[in-house]
């Protein structure tokens, strides 16, 4: 199997390597990068568990190989908190709205958002709720994640039914 | 003791942030996955491509040649083990058949495994495993319940293809209860076959350090998982450390280790290395232990009234080839009619083995009860001419009735099913519903409204294995609280609800608390999340291990003061002795003296502050829910929209709200992929083809509607007066939705009782409707 060298910028810092062409960017990421906040969940692209920031775009990283990032600046879950600790606000909203039990597919639902929400952008509930559509969530029925969706759209929370 | 501590209340009953959530939301987690140790070697199956038949010849030659391969191992090469694979429930020898971590002589079902490679990484194992070749000889197969009767036995060393059976045919009492009945009201419900999916799937890591086996693995319990595995190798228990920080999801799918598992244990054995396995989602869907796949006939008898005198259910179970417990799933019968008054139930339970995948836990086991019941209660309501609604209020278990033992001998009391219900339907206008429903009609629009009612029996303690659960408190010198219990949380949130309640009952910050229930050697015995226990057996052994160490620190303190121990109160983390003039020290002085200084002690009190109490609660704690959900159908494409939901439960003493409701949310989630999505299919052969998250559908955000709660606290008999939750989403949310489709297709006199209810099988209701309309 060949093999290619390969160099990235993950969570601002350079990681060069050398790879075999068939290696997923999430093992790439897991086991010689050490994040092994990026889950993974199907390996065939559905759960989105495995969902990083490359070059700015929410990306599957079990259906990209680690040669295509070769280049690439990469984000992963644990890129978002501040230094201090401070949660980034999806991961600040997931946690006031409960948005997590397992927490399994949670490092895919955060990365999404936060793509989604990076710099000045302040998508509708429907843009992040359509996003969500590429996540399986098998503990929260989703319930908590789509109140932190909407808290994060800066919209409010539905009342009670009468 | 029984008195829950509500009004002194400051922790439990809030909805505070989970403890656990700050590590999973930063990628911090611990998942089996994550665990890497020097030297560790990786996994993989060969397995069947047939579902059954004979290994006629197995060659290894090329699997063993490929560069990084460590070892090939099959059937022979593990039998120095001499592994007798144990069940849940601890019994010994397992019933059925012999099972092996490995296939030998023959293979049961697809993806049975054959032989294992152990090599550098898993890309090369799968290399390898790809290159093992083995000569079959392949035998019909047999695959469904009907096939089983009289089908070729599955296992040459079992007698036939029954499992299990138990219960009568209908006896005589029972014929003229039908006989004299005034509705005599028949149905067969269906369920299919259900794979639990957890999001994370099965995982092992073996690392042998000395003389101690280290096991990390996904499990439900670390306990059960490390006395489990000492039966199957005939090894003390001590000498197995299983360890499970977080763990991706179970629901019931983990609450034993299995075939694969053990074969990476005993390839670790073999190799003295770290060797991990970790379940790729091909596996998990093709053989992990599914769940369901059940036939049930009920026939109901009625009085001219509409009340309940009798019923007979003839219940078949596809068990598979290996299933965690051979059995006719005898739950189902047990707890089928527990919300009700019937004073007659008979029943036939069998289980059968067939060559497909084995079926293992799943959250309610028995939840066919629950679904079949309240799916023909409402085929009655149709057939008798009474509202649905009216029909359960006649029957229900009121207040007054109670306690009240069923048929099946449960003594069921402090169940609160028809105060649910009256709660439900204060936030859920019925007459309201049914005049906009009968506007919708004239309009083509099929809306309908379901409502189920059920009773769950939580925190069962009655089997050896759910007798209690532990907990270990200690104050440490620092003051802060440590405490290690035998819960287990794969989501749970149990470092969160059991901080609350220990917090509020000794009085200290919630922050100054850190749960432990991660290691097996940490500390005793506990079965972990099964039978939606964990509140009740690990919030009531906290409670009375937090007593034993108030007592303890009050008569430091008094003593100290030369006080009345009654004159002590801690709060916030402060111990204030009241008198003339009140005195407060922090905890963390009074643990200072109590580990340091004994001549500050009372008199012969033993040093530190540590207390362990083992709490075993009353056999059943009853959990009530009446649940209503209003979808629309659409006729032309068969699409199921749910519009509302409302979940109306009484679960006692809420430590967690929201983690309360998180708990029904998913339940109710996974039983709306069960009813409209779900189904692991095979072919005419065997094969399994739902093999990705692209054929084996799961409900998507997209699918589950934004849930609405009403709640009643009914303190329970247990202490704390907490009672589970975990299932009953799962167990009511199938039977409500079912009822809101049969009732949207009731124009088109649809019987909904085969799931899933997908498009293309509710078009065909519709269209059964219109021809025998038109004929």
């Amino acid at each position: 199997m060949s093999e290619h060298p390969i160099d990235v910028t993950i969570n601002g810092q350079k990681h060069s390597g050398r790879v075999e062409a068939r290696r997923s960017l999430c093992d790439f990421l897991r086991m010689d990068g050490g994040y092994t906040g990026v889950h993974v969940g199907c390996e065939h692209g559905v759960c989105g568990a495995c969902t990083v920031i490359v070059d700015g775009l929410a990306v599957r990283s079990c259906l990209m190989l680690a040669v295509q990032a070769n280049g690439a600046s990469i984000t992963t879950v644990e890129g978002l908190a501040a230094p201090d600790g401070t949660l980034h606000p999806v991961q600040q909203a997931l946690r006031d709205e409960h948005g997590l039990q397992c927490g399994f597919c949670t490092p895919g639902v955060v990365m999404s958002l936060a793509a989604l929400t990076a710099g000045n952008e302040k998508p509708s509930v429907d843009t992040l709720m359509a996003a969500l559509s590429g996540h399986i969530c098998r503990c929260t029925g989703y319930q908590g994640i789509k109140r932190a969706v909407r808290r994060l759209a800066g919209e409010p929370q539905p009342s009670e039914h009468a | 003791m029984n008195a829950p501590h509500i009004a002194a209340a400051r922790f439990v009953g809030q909805r505070l942030p989970r403890k656990e959530d700050a590590r999973l939301l930063t990628g911090r987690g611990s998942y089996v996955d994550d665990v890497v140790l020097p030297g560790m070697l990786h996994v993989a199956f060969a397995r069947s491509p047939i579902a059954r038949g004979a290994i006629k010849s197995i060659d290894l030659a090329q699997a063993r040649a490929v560069p990084g391969v460590r070892a090939v191992y099959t059937a022979d090469d593990l039998a120095r083990f001499n592994i007798d694979m144990v069940s849940f429930f601890l019994i010994t020898p397992p019933p059925g058949p012999k099972v092996y971590p490995l296939a030998k002589d023959r293979v049961a079902h697809v993806g049975d495994p054959v032989a294992m490679i152990v090599a550098d990484n898993r890309y090369i194992a799968e290399d390898a495993a790809a290159l093992v070749a083995v000569e079959y000889e392949a035998e019909d197969p047999v695959l469904t319940i009907e096939g089983a009767k009289s089908g070729a036995r599955v296992h040459p060393d079992v007698e036939s293809n029954v499992a299990q059976v138990m219960g009568m045919p209908i006896d005589p009492d029972l014929e003229k209860i039908f006989a004299e009945a005034a509705h005599v009201v028949t149905g067969t419900i269906k369920h299919q076959r259900i794979a639990q999916s957890p999001m994370e799937t099965r995982g092992v890591v073996f690392a042998k350090q000395g003389d101690e086996i280290t096991v990390y693995l996904s499990c439900q319990s670390p306990h059960v998982a490390a006395r489990i595995l000492a039966l199957d190798f005939n090894l003390p228990q001590s000498s197995i450390r299983v360890i499970a920080k977080d763990v991706g999801g179970g629901f019931g799918l983990k609450t034993q280790p299995w075939r694969e598992e053990v074969a990476t244990i005993a390839a670790g054995l073999l190799l003295n290395r770290p060797v991990k396995w970790i379940e790729d989602r091909l596996e998990s869907l093709t053989t992990s232990n599914l769940a369901r796949e059940q036939e049930f006939t009920l026939k109901l008898a009625f009085a001219a009234d509409a009340r309940l005198t009798g019923c007979y259910g003839d219940y078949a179970l596809n068990n598979g080839a290996f299933p965690h417990a051979p059995d006719c799933n005898v739950a189902v019968m047990m707890f089928m009619w527990t919300p009700y008054k019937l004073p007659r139930f008979g029943f036939m339970a069998t289980g059968w083995h067939t060559n497909t995948i084995g079926l293992g836990g799943y959250r309610g086991p028995w939840a066919i009860e629950s679904l079949a019941r309240e799916a023909m209660l409402d085929v009655a309501a149709r057939q008798i001419g009474i509202d649905p609604v009216e029909l359960r209020r006649r029957n229900l278990l009121a207040a007054a009735d109670q306690p009240y033992t069923t048929t099946m001998g449960l003594t069921v009391e402090d169940a609160t099913p028809l105060e649910c219900l009256d709660n439900l339907l204060k936030k859920v206008d019925v007459p309201a519903f049914r005049a906009e429903q009968v506007a919708a009609r004239k309009q083509g629009r099929y809306l309908g409204l379901g409502i189920a009612v059920y009773i769950e029996p939580t925190a069962a303690s009655g089997f050896p294995v759910l007798a209690s659960d532990v907990a270990n408190l200690r104050i440490e010198p620092t003051g802060k609280v440590t405490a290690i219990l035998s819960t287990h949380s794969q989501g749970h949130g149990t470092q969160t609800t059991m901080a609350q309640v220990i917090a509020d009952r000794l009085g200290v910050p919630f922050e100054d608390i850190s749960i432990y229930e991660d290691d097996s050697s940490r500390g005793g015995f506990g079965p972990g999340a099964a039978g939606s226990r964990q509140a009740v057996v690990g919030g009531g052994a906290s409670i009375r291990a937090a007593d034993i160490l108030v007592d303890k620190i009050k008569r430091i303190a008094a003593h100290l003061n030369n006080a009345n121990p009654q004159d002590v109160h801690i709060e916030d983390g402060m111990v204030k002795v009241a008198g003339v003039q009140e005195v407060t020290r922090t905890l963390r002085e009074i643990a200072e003296i109590a580990y340091g200084d004994p001549t500050r002690l009372p008199h012969g009190m033993e040093m530190g502050l540590e207390a362990q109490y083992r709490y075993s609660p009353p056999p059943m704690t009853f959990t009530s829910a009446a649940h209503a959900c209003i979808v629309e159908v659409d006729a032309e494409t068969g699409f199921v929209t749910i519009k509302r939901w409302v979940a109306s439960e009484d679960c006692g003493v809420m430590i967690n709200p929201a983690i309360v409701e998180g708990q029904i949310a998913g339940g109710l989630a996974q039983g709306i992929g069960q009813v409209l999505l779900e189904e692991v299919e095979f072919d005419a052969q065997g094969n399994p083809t739902t093999v990705t998250f692209k054929d084996y559908m799961l409900p998507a955000a997209v699918d589950v509607p934004e849930f609405e709660y009403t709640h009643i606290c009914t303190p329970s008999k247990s202490e704390g007066g907490f009672r589970g939750v975990g299932e009953g989403g799962a167990i009511i949310g199938p039977p409500t939705l079912v009822n809101a489709i049969a009732d949207a297709l009731e124009p088109f006199g649809a019987r909904c009782l085969e799931l899933p209810l997908t498009p293309s099988k509710i078009l065909q209701l519709i269209e059964a409707g219109r021809s025998n309309a038109a004929a």
